[in-house]
């Protein structure tokens, strides 16, 4: 899909990833994932767990949410918190902090596009990865949204994060960017 | 709570409430053997000579029929990518789930066969043999039915295919199943044999099923 590809990224930056429709960016964060396997090259991180892999040490935020309809906002994030483990945070204080306090009890299935989303993003809160993925992370949020989850990302990139974003819209913090070719 | 647990009371709770798996399963069993005896007719005799067959046959396509969605309900939303990325490995992943599957619509299939003994005119200890030769034998059906999940996921194909690639490896469980309970019901062959049979392919497919899942999903995600 695509082929001389060189790139990195800092303790503390954005790389953020543009190009047109079809140019593989969300393979490329899949890649990066460990859910598509490289034809050639390498990925790596350096000084993180050394006994753990770099997908282990990343949160995904892809297209799907990854969120049950049947169990509660609540159930939902638990479960995430639980299932990856590692450093983790309180249920309560991650919802509340991406405007979801009040819809603690309420079934997933009755959420929206982008309260599902500020639910994903909870996620990346609840548990601790140094390294976040994201795929198009801010498409169905409105602009408070937006605006909260640029606040997220600072958090994130000070204490010391990575951020590879795949994006067409302004993330709206400072990234280098890394642009991928035609849709070959 | 450790992430296997976790996994395990998520896929129960999702199999119980409403839109669920567990109970689709009891009702298709249900039906299958009260239709059996209008089929047949009223042959009692008849009717307890089948009944193990028939109750070990119906249990076996209850338990396909929500098999299909242990794996592609979690590759559509995306569960699937992280639970392969996570920290547990995946083949302990795959085992928790189809156990989880197995508690959720596994043990409601044995829990239900007392009941429809009845009417198949099996008297209590046939019908505690079949409950017991299920209760060893159903694991063995949703652990090795699990490959065939995993590869409904890799091949975009659900359903059907599943039926296709599953029954095959199904069948020395059904034979060995039903051979126990009528050495139990009738001899003149022992018990012992066939159940000691069914109990190796039980064990057999807790050790094939989860890597051959593994394996399978770890290959064919995009």
């Amino acid at each position: 899909m695509f082929s001389g590809l060189d790139f990195a990224a800092a303790s503390g930056e954005v790389l953020a990833v543009v190009g047109p429709n079809g140019s593989g960016k969300t393979s490329l964060l899949r890649l990066i994932a460990g859910l598509l396997v490289p034809g050639g090259g390498s990925i790596g991180l350096e000084g993180g767990e050394a006994e753990l892999t770099l997908p282990e040490q990343s949160h995904y935020l892809g297209h799907r949410d990854a969120l049950k309809p049947a169990l509660s906002v609540a159930e939902n994030l638990s479960f995430w918190r639980d299932f990856l483990g590692g450093a983790t945070g309180d249920v309560k204080e991650c919802l509340t902090a991406v405007g979801l306090g009040h819809a603690t009890y309420l079934p997933a299935a009755f959420l929206s596009a982008g309260q599902r989303r500020r639910l994903s993003i909870a996620r990346l809160l609840v548990v601790r990865r140094p390294v976040w993925l994201l795929d198009e992370p801010t498409s169905a949020l409105d602009t408070a949204g937006q605006g909260l989850f640029v606040g997220v990302m600072r958090e994130h990139l000070a204490s010391g994060g990575i951020i590879v974003a795949a994006t067409h819209t302004p993330l709206g913090i400072e990234a280098s960017e890394l642009r991928m070719g035609g849709g070959k | 709570m450790t992430p296997l647990a976790a996994l395990i009371r998520r896929d129960i709770k999702i199999a119980l409430r409403v839109g669920g798996g567990a109970l689709i399963g009891v009702l298709f069993f249900l039906t299958v053997t009260v239709l059996m005896p209008f089929a047949i007719g009223p042959d009692l005799p008849l009717l307890a000579r089948l009944g193990p067959a028939i109750l070990w046959l119906g249990a076996l396509l209850a338990s396909l029929l929500t098999l299909d969605r242990l794996f592609t309900a979690d590759h559509e939303d995306g569960s699937l990518d992280l639970i392969v990325m996570g920290r547990t490995p995946l083949e302990l992943a795959c085992a928790a789930k189809a156990l989880a599957h197995w508690l959720a619509a596994g043990v409601p299939l044995i829990a239900a066969t007392p009941v429809l003994g009845l009417l198949l005119n099996l008297d209590a200890a046939a019908t505690s043999a079949v409950a017991l030769t299920l209760l060893v034998g159903t694991p063995a059906l949703t652990f090795t039915g699990m490959i065939g999940a995993a590869l409904a996921v890799t091949l975009h194909r659900g359903g059907l295919l599943l039926a296709v690639l599953v029954l095959p490896l199904s069948i020395p469980v059904l034979i060995f199943g039903v051979a126990a309970s009528q050495a139990a019901i009738a001899g003149p062959l022992s018990f012992g044999t066939p159940f000691s049979i069914l109990c190796a392919l039980s064990l057999v497919s807790f050790v094939v099923g989860p890597f051959a899942a593994a394996a399978s999903l770890r290959h064919g995600l995009d």
